[in-house]
């Protein structure tokens, strides 16, 4: 394989990681979502909050690097993406940012709208985070109307080289619009399997972080119908997936084409992507089962989590790997983003994948530092004695 | 392209960049003052550093979370609204702010929790390493963002690929260590640390004035105090590295910082001066209502050299003067006429390529590498356009100037009588200090005035305008996210004012 394409498929797997560790992360929104559920007093409110509290920066962090990392090595997605479908990532960022300050700002005497407006917007980011994002990934699978003209650049009145062909920009993703059909009944689909899953996790991880038992016990009854309906929603979008007609690039001449069962070929081709996203779902299944089978267990999470982040790694390796156009063009499938076409030079690539032998060592004091912060798990008697909590 | 979508665009990136820069400064300069005291806790046992560093923990906790969501919209921003930027200049910007991700943003999210959560948790030594690291991971981030800033100021380290349409890099040390970027990220880094010891001092004379928590004030005077006078003459110096940065590198800046429409040798700066609000390049009015000059202080400046020359709005767009390199300045009509061959050689090297030519793409690209330092010209119409405006750019660079010799001031003063043990005797200086603190936050700002507002009307100083870099969006989308978050963003900081100020009213919990 020539270094440029190694590079270009090295960074598609660091940006797919990063995406999956983004999705387990976010068993904060999961976390923040079931408040309106299982936070039924003060204590369990204070609970959950301090529980999520404490991680709700990695998600956020993982968030904004995963923003980074595409525009430093594929940034005519960050180009056409963003500036597309403007509402859908606007909306996404609105919720985080209404999260962001929440924790902080819940419990503190003067903060204008008191604790139960703070509560509303962990909780507004809790659905609209994990939905949108959802949407937003099965845009990937679905397509989004848009062209490509670099020559637009030497053009004076219309200079813009990637142009959104719906003037909602990127509400069409949600309910289609500009007369197009709502395509995009699947892109709510994932929208919504994501949000289950997030709350899974949430589930999963509260069970493991808080030590309580009639909490413990309240977890355990929830993630009976969430694990239901999260099931009902993947299962339905990865059939989609797999039967349905593929984005597939010609290698040699670089045509975009339709490929019917484009992704189970991508699959079949890609052994590796496949047990990948097999072990992924493994994982997600055992945490779950686990838990509901086994009232003492506790740690349902690190499966699940694990399942989570393989599980997204393999179908967005399925998605660009393989000769697959990762970002769709509905208006005209030559625009399509592949990993050739809209990745930055050798040379940045080349940087950027140096700058990433860092990535072991922060996982490592991520994982020394959670660690230490974790080994004594969250009680009512500590939110009850400590002035270090939210 | 629509100028309503290209003015909102710019009015929603300085809104997001304003609230940004209301909430990173404390950040970086309160995580360093924080880190001193919890040391003196550390190595002295005393509890009352830990008591101490804990409440302005406390304080830099609210601040922090408001800087992050802003700090989150300004990145997905340059996507967002400036789509056409993100193409062709992503392949140099995007390496920065992924490296910040991955190197600065999880240091600082990892260390921040166990800073404010790990006191029973982790040892003293890990604490306090979680508390450096955070101030660290605050530091470096700023060092990558600075390092992209500096490149929109002065891009190095790249070429035109024509076959992608953009700009590639081609020596990341060019650009991770241009001069533009170390000037930047010192006075900009130390122009936080003035502001958090300006906020120290601020708080810590209130308790004064209040006779609250005197112990816990002047300690924290102290500190604020020696940080606050080291910053602030760092700053100014490091300003000066600045200037002569811009001098060299952004002409038309400089130009508009002075109000200098006629330039020459030996130049003097102008001290104080009021601009003349109706003057307009080429035109024969006076620049200056009224001004006074320190004579040749500009020419010394701009290159330590009192009889430098230093050229003036109309020079540079008219051209013919002498660069520092020999050469002689190309007119406005000039650089666009060669701005307009380089349009018109990348159109031909895309049909030649097209119609499998390799001769005439070959000719294509000779012209193009010939004229590509003005490929941004071409855009432009009228030589005014290429004006930033000048008396804004004039009053915010005073106002820095001037509050930053305050600040240094204030903080001799304060420093002298802390460590004569005498300020709590003198009112006067604990009310000054309890006033300045909007005066820091005046001279941050006018700071990145100057940086942003001067560059305009480029979004990469030469290269690409900022009407050029815009995504194609309808100008009332922007305009209602630019409503949305100043709603949103003013609620938030009312917010963090009301919890700030109530924090302090209830002080330190001292329990030694």
């Amino acid at each position: 394989m020539e270094t440029y394409t190694f590079l270009q498929n090295y960074w598609w797997f660091l940006v797919s990681l990063l995406g999956g560790l983004l999705v387990f992360l976010m068993f904060v929104q999961g976390g923040n979502s079931l408040l309106i559920d299982l936070g039924k007093n003060e204590d369990e409110r204070t609970l959950m909050i301090n529980s999520t509290g404490r991680k709700w920066e990695f998600t956020f962090t993982t968030l904004v690097t995963f923003g980074g990392a595409f525009f430093a090595s594929f940034p005519l997605f960050y180009s056409t993406s963003f500036g597309g479908a403007y509402w859908l990532w606007m909306l996404i960022l609105f919720s985080f940012v209404l999260q962001a300050v929440s924790y902080e700002f819940r419990d503190k005497a003067g903060n204008l709208f008191g604790k139960r407006t703070y509560h509303i917007f962990l909780v507004i980011n809790g659905i609209v985070g994990p939905v949108l994002l959802g949407a937003a990934v099965a845009t990937f699978f679905t397509g989004s109307g848009f062209e490509i003209g670099k020559n637009n650049i030497t053009d004076m009145g219309n200079p813009v080289i990637s142009q959104w062909s719906s003037p909602w920009h990127g509400l069409e993703e949600l309910w289609g619009g500009c007369g197009q059909p709502a395509s995009n009944w699947w892109n709510y689909v994932l929208g919504i399997a994501v949000f289950f899953l997030a709350r899974i996790l949430g589930l999963l991880y509260y069970m493991n972080n808080i030590d309580n038992e009639s909490f413990h016990a309240k977890c355990r009854r929830s993630l009976w119908w969430n694990s239901g309906i999260f099931l009902v929603f993947f299962i339905a979008f990865v059939t989609r997936v797999l039967l349905a007609d593929g984005f597939a690039v010609n290698p040699e001449t670089g045509k975009v084409f339709m490929e019917p069962y484009k992704y189970l070929h991508n699959f079949i081709a890609m052994p590796a992507v496949l047990v990948i996203f097999l072990l992924g779902v493994i994982g997600v299944l055992a945490g779950i089962l686990t838990s509901l089978l086994k009232p003492c267990f506790k740690k349902g999470i690190w499966f699940a989590g694990t399942g989570t982040v393989l599980c997204v790694l393999g179908l967005l390796l399925c998605v660009g790997y393989n000769h697959t156009a990762y970002y769709p063009s509905t208006t005209n499938l030559q625009a399509s983003l592949t990993l050739q076409n809209s990745c930055s030079s050798l040379f940045t690539l080349k940087v950027m994948s140096v700058v990433s032998l860092l990535i072991p060592f922060v996982l490592g004091y991520i994982f020394f530092a959670w660690r230490a912060m974790d080994k004594k798990k969250i009680t009512i008697e500590e939110m009850q004695n400590t002035e270090d909590k939210y | 392209m629509d100028i309503s979508l290209i003015d909102w665009s710019r009015a929603q990136f300085a809104l997001t960049a304003f609230y940004h820069w209301l909430f990173v400064p404390l950040t970086l300069g309160l995580a360093f003052i924080m880190a001193v005291m919890e040391t003196l806790y550390v190595r002295t046992g005393k509890s009352f550093w830990r008591d101490t560093a804990k409440f302005w923990m406390k304080l830099f906790g609210i601040n922090f979370a408001v800087g992050i969501a802003t700090g989150l919209i300004l990145e997905f921003q340059f996507g967002t609204n400036w789509s056409n930027y993100s193409w062709f200049v992503g392949d140099i910007f995007g390496a920065p702010l992924a490296i910040e991700g991955i190197v600065a943003f999880f240091m600082e999210a990892t260390f921040v929790a166990v800073m404010f959560f790990g006191w029973n948790k982790v040892s003293k030594r890990f604490h306090l390493v979680s508390t450096w690291l955070t101030c660290l991971g605050a530091t470096i981030s700023a060092w990558w963002i600075l390092v992209a800033n500096a490149w929109m100021q002065y891009p190095v380290g790249m070429a035109f690929n024509p076959d992608t349409v953009r700009n590639e890099m081609v020596s990341f040390l060019e650009v991770a260590t241009s001069p533009m970027a170390v000037a930047k990220f010192f006075h900009t880094v130390l122009s936080g640390w003035v502001l958090a010891s300006a906020f120290v001092l601020c708080v810590a004379s209130w308790y004064l004035v209040k006779k609250r928590e005197s112990k816990f004030a002047l300690s924290s005077i102290k500190i604020a105090a020696i940080t606050g006078l080291f910053a602030s003459v760092l700053s100014f110096l490091t300003g000066d590295m600045s200037a002569r940065m811009v001098a060299k590198t952004q002409p038309m800046k400089l130009a508009a910082m002075e109000g200098l429409y006629n330039g020459g040798n030996g130049v003097g700066l102008v001290a104080i001066g009021m601009v003349n609000p109706n003057k307009q390049p080429g035109d024969s009015q006076e620049a200056m209502l009224f001004d006074v000059k320190i004579p040749k202080m500009l020419s010394f400046l701009a290159s330590h050299d009192l009889n430098s020359y230093v050229p003036g709005i109309n020079d540079i767009l008219d051209g013919g003067y002498p660069m520092p390199d020999g050469s002689v300045a190309l007119s406005f009509a000039d650089k666009k006429a060669r701005g307009t061959l380089a349009h018109e050689a990348l159109a031909d090297y895309r049909q030649a390529k097209e119609a499998k030519n390799p001769a005439l793409m070959q000719q294509a690209q000779e012209t193009l590498a010939k004229n590509m330092p003005y490929f941004g010209y071409a855009y432009f119409n009228d030589s005014k356009e290429l004006v930033p405006n000048v008396p804004l750019n004039f009053y915010a660079f005073r106002v820095m100037v001037i509050l930053g010799g305050y600040f240094i001031l204030l903080f001799f003063i304060a420093m002298f009588l802390s460590v004569k043990e005498k300020y709590h005797l003198q009112k006067w200086v604990q009310w000054v200090a309890l006033l300045s603190l909007p005066l820091a936050y005046i001279a941050g700002m006018s700071g990145w005035v100057v940086a942003e507002c001067g560059r305009q009307p480029w979004a990469i100083q030469d290269l690409l305008p900022v009407k050029t870099a815009i995504s194609k969006l309808q100008p009332g989308d922007v305009q209602l996210t630019f409503w949305l978050f100043l709603a949103l963003f003013t609620l938030l900081l009312i917010a963090e004012i009301g919890i700030m100020l109530k924090a302090i009213k209830k002080g330190p919990e001292l329990k030694s």
